[in-house]
């Protein structure tokens, strides 16, 4: 369709495809969206994560057009689209319950969007079909919704979602009731469907993997604010809220205070965890009581204490005893009971399969981490 | 068989109560008509011949049977009179159906749009005439209809006509009566399907690009069918027998089924052939019958 070069031709740009700005959404006196402003890049993968009722769905209404946004502006295309009914916004939606038609056939509903554009019957065809091959529901094309599985819905949701090729495509969870064999491969292939018709998406998921996978930008929603915008590599390693830090992916969180500052390096002592150094983040304000955030992962377990590398950046070292240990598969999860008082989390990986787990229960342990994993964040 | 032993005994004859019912109060009363239009006229009482006499024995019984015949189903098939009644039967009720239909989608679909809190406020204003006898209610349309009755008064106080128009005893006062009465039967099952359809899947539509109007007739329509169905079929069966509603306000010169059993069973005192009228009504009322269960079924199971 006419769409894609469009967007192609745009894509040189800096004009933002979709320009949400200060947006906010009241229902009675409850405030579902709260001055949520944000750009869309044409052709970007956008996953908007939050925890259950923070307001994501209400904001795809909006941009769709089913909710009239009661403060801010949506522009598609530098256009204010706030007059514009939902059936003539080059926008569609995969609904979070599917909303299929069920008097219509697999097929049907696939070619519904289709023929309201007025395409031509082999045209149309050549286009369901592709799209049953994609989301594989081969053979099932006559069957009614009714007749098909949760999973196979969803699919069918995804199909009639994609087959109009929207600039702007918004999808609410479109895979959370696949298995994860089939979620993975349909990741793969929205993800090279969106880069080959070069689309616009804009995701809902609770799935925090799913979002670290497929977006090139993810937004994080909390009580109807938008609380960072970031890539997923930023949103991991730097994320700018203690909030955001322990909402995205397994963290531990020690507080404490500062007691000094230098050349780029932090000195705090903490409660559980007595005296760390933290690398100075960039930006960081002059607060004094903080808290220092640190991966899993970014931590080491050794039986004696490391020697201190070379450079002279002291390494954290903290004595203690595992409390309980998790065989996760991949990796293993040991939780320390730190001598200071803390509880620590650590995840190892099981890189040899004919590995015990290197440290039992009730084994004194020494855990340590690098000042630059540390995550200085406001209490 | 362990899904046959889930049903202890008492569910097993609630299963079985709805039979009981149908074979007590529809299949035993049918074979007495059935019998009857198979029957004689006679002077006496009862005045149709043969009576069953059961005490005489089964050679009796034997006998009379033989003596029944299909001699009124001939006389009904052969007289212009009842095919022309029939036909008249049939035309009006499909005509006051579709009018119903017409009328009543409207305002099932203005009621299932309502806020939710007012919807069962709208369902007992549809449902209020209904406390007051059927009877009555038509005969206050004679009194709206007559020469000088309420409708002339408006229309002649508007200036919209210059001099009474004649209402009571035509085809028009009789749609009037008929549409007023049927009206509830037409919105509340058209209300049951409408209130329950989501709209999430207008939504979907739209955002699909159908324009309002698109998204009525591809999604809205199409899924309220079955409650189209149901009204249509809970109208036009009594319809297709309405008595009251023809003979107090439609004119005299062509009646309609119900009518003409009426006039054969009262005024003819002609009980077989009012019943074989009654048994041949029947028999057309289960063509749309048959329709619409086909029609159910091939909805629920479709390949
Ligand atoms: N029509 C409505 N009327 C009143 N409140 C509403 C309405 N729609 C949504 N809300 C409220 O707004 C808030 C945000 O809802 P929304 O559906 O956007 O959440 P969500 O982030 O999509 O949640 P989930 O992840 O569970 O789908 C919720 O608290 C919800 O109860
Ligand atoms: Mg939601």
């Amino acid at each position: 369709m006419e769409a894609v070069s469009d967007i192609t031709s745009q894509a040189g740009t800096a004009l933002p495809l979709l320009r949400i700005d200060g947006v906010g959404k009241r229902f009675g006196g409850f405030t579902a969206v709260d001055g949520v402003s944000l750009d869309i890049r044409p052709g970007e993968f956008f996953a908007l994560l939050g925890p259950s009722g923070c307001g994501k769905t209400t904001l795809l209404r909006m941009l769709a057009g089913f909710e009239t946004p009661d403060s801010g502006r949506i522009l598609l295309n530098g256009e204010d689209v706030a007059g514009t009914p939902p059936h003539l916004r080059p926008v569609n939606m995969m609904f979070q319950n599917y909303a299929l038609f069920p008097h219509l056939s697999v097929r049907d509903n696939i070619a519904f969007g289709l023929r309201r554009a007025g395409m031509r019957r082999a045209e149309i065809n050549a286009r369901v079909a592709e799209l049953v091959a994609l989301v594989r529901l081969e053979g099932l094309e006559k069957r009614r919704p009714e007749q098909l599985s949760g999973g196979q819905r969803q699919r069918v949701a995804l199909a009639r979602a994609v087959a109009r090729r929207p600039r702007l495509l918004l999808l609410d969870e479109p895979l959370a009731a696949l298995d994860k064999k089939l979620r993975d491969s349909t990741q793969r292939e929205l993800k090279a469907l969106q880069r080959t018709l070069g689309l616009t998406f804009i995701v809902v998921t609770h799935d925090q993997d799913e979002a670290m996978t497929l977006a090139d930008r993810i937004g994080v929603m909390n009580a109807g604010q938008l609380v960072q915008v970031a890539t997923p590599r930023q949103l991991y390693e730097t994320p700018r809220s203690r909030w955001v830090a322990e909402f995205v992916g397994d963290i531990n969180i020690i507080e404490g205070r500062i007691t000094t500052r230098e050349a780029g390096r932090l000195r705090l002592t903490t409660g559980g965890a007595g005296e760390l150094a933290a690398t100075l983040p960039p930006e960081f304000g002059d607060a004094a009581e903080v808290c220092v955030a640190v991966r899993p992962e970014k931590i080491r377990l050794s039986l004696r204490p490391p020697v201190d590398d070379p450079a002279g950046g002291a390494i954290n070292r903290l004595e203690g005893t595992v409390r309980d240990v998790g065989y996760l598969g991949s990796a293993s999860s040991y939780t320390v009971a730190l001598d200071g008082g803390a509880s620590l989390r650590v995840s190892l990986a099981n890189a040899a399969r004919l590995y015990a787990d290197a440290y039992a229960v009730g084994q004194r342990v020494t855990a340590w981490f690098s000042p630059d994993d540390c995550i200085v964040l406001d209490r | 068989m362990s899904g046959r032993n889930l049903f202890t005994r008492p569910a097993r004859l609630a299963a079985i109560a709805p039979y009981g019912w149908m074979v007590l109060f529809f299949l035993v009363p049918f074979g007495f008509v059935l019998k009857l239009s198979l029957s004689q006229v006679a002077n006496a009482q009862p005045p149709y011949l043969p009576v069953f006499d059961l005490s005489a024995g089964w050679r009796a019984l034997v006998a009379a049977a033989s003596v029944l015949s299909l001699d009124n189903f001939r006389l009904l098939l052969s007289d212009d009179l009842y095919l022309a009644a029939g036909l008249r039967s049939l035309t009006v009720a499909a005509t006051a159906t579709a009018l119903l239909l017409l009328l009543g989608y409207p305002v099932a679909y203005a009621m299932s749009r309502l806020p939710r809190r007012f919807q069962p406020l709208a369902m007992m204003l549809v449902i209020v005439p209904f406390w007051t006898s059927f009877l009555i209610r038509v005969y206050a349309w004679i009194n709206i209809l007559q020469h000088d009755g309420l409708l002339n008064q408006v229309l002649l106080a508007l200036h919209v006509v210059s001099a009474p128009v004649v209402w009571l005893s035509t085809d028009t006062a009789m749609y009037i009566g008929m549409v007023y009465s049927y009206l509830p039967f037409m919105i509340l099952p058209l209300y049951a399907t409408l209130s329950k359809l989501d709209p999430s899947l207008c939504e979907a539509a739209a955002d699909l690009g159908s324009s309002p109007l698109q998204s009525f007739w591809r999604v809205t329509l199409p899924l309220s069918l079955p409650g189209i169905g149901a009204g249509a079929l809970l109208c036009f069966i009594p319809l297709v027998g309405e008595f009251v509603i023809p003979d107090l306000l439609a004119g005299s010169d062509a009646p309609m089924i119900g009518q003409t059993l009426w006039l054969e069973f009262f005024t003819n005192r002609d009980w077989p052939v009012a019943a074989a009228t009654a048994v041949m009504l029947l028999a057309i009322l289960l063509l749309p019958l048959v329709i619409y269960d086909r029609f159910q079924r091939r909805q629920m199971v479709r390949p």
